[in-house]
């Protein structure tokens, strides 16, 4: 029963820091460059625009979510299976939303790059 | 350049897994005081700050496998600085995460632009863009001299 719950709270961390990251990566597309922008406007006009924008805010939003369900899921399972599952579940869901939502273009050489780096982290947090 | 933005984004990650350690050594009661709670906490956000700025010019999945660097310098700071054991295990996750984040270091492009869907065929564009790039130079430079 722990263990349902256990992956449960993994789930919904890999679903939510997902979401975050996909949707602060599309608020800081529409922000545009920063260094770019941070000569042009200065920095308080990038940062008041970063904060302005509702995908980053929506994304700030969905980490806290994942940060609260991690706290979840260490207080039902162990660090060394929760830690480890979520974090190289993330970097996979990531690549597979990137792709879809944010139309990246993940070739071969990003999948397995994505792969190996999940597989390393599960290794170096086991 | 992006080699010194990785640098410095890899750097404050590094600092804020570091601090996050230091952070479960202590009990949580008392965090909240600990100066080092303070620093990790600063670090935390210079490292979302530039985590911010990363993404701004580069992929997600760029950026994202880049920032788990992060994970091998901690345990390679475990293994020098804190003098802790570091198995097999976890030289051959240091490993994979490397060889993966080498991966795409030495990937195509840094940031796909919308309009530049044509990097989709990385090997077929780059001997199809050439001749493309003459021709639209042949077809400009008339019209340059008609102008």
């Amino acid at each position: 029963m722990k263990g349902i719950y256990t992956w449960g709270a993994i789930l919904v961390i890999v679903f939510a820091s997902v979401v975050g990251d996909v949707l602060l990566a599309r608020a800081m597309k529409q922000v545009g460059d920063v260094g770019e922008l941070r000569r042009r406007v200065g920095v308080l006009a990038v940062i008041g625009r970063t904060l302005g924008n509702s995908s980053f805010l929506l994304g700030v939003a969905a980490m806290a979510v994942a940060f609260f369900s991690l706290l979840f899921a260490l207080s039902w399972g162990d660090v060394s299976l929760v830690a480890p599952a979520a974090a190289s579940l993330t970097f996979i869901g990531n690549a597979v939303a990137a792709k879809i939502f944010l139309h990246e273009r993940v070739d071969r050489r990003r999948w397995i790059a994505a792969s190996l780096v999940a597989a390393g982290v599960a290794l170096l947090a086991g | 350049m992006f080699a010194a933005a990785g640098d410095s984004m890899l750097s404050h990650g590094m600092k804020q897994t570091g601090s996050i350690s230091l952070n479960h050594l202590q009990g949580v009661i008392f965090a909240i005081l600990n100066p080092w709670v303070a620093i990790g906490i600063f670090l935390l956000l210079a490292f979302f700050a530039t985590y911010m700025t990363a993404l701004s010019w580069a992929d997600l999945t760029y950026v994202l496998p880049a920032t788990s660097l992060g994970y091998v310098i901690l345990a390679l700071v475990a293994k020098f600085a804190l003098h802790e054991q570091v198995s097999p295990m976890r030289w051959m996750g240091i490993a994979l995460i490397t060889g993966g984040v080498g991966f795409i270091a030495g990937g195509p492009e840094l940031t796909k632009h919308g309009e530049g869907g044509a990097l989709g065929e990385l090997p077929a564009v780059p001997p199809a863009k050439s001749p493309l790039l003459a021709e639209d130079a042949r077809n400009g430079a008339p019209s340059g001299v008609e102008l």
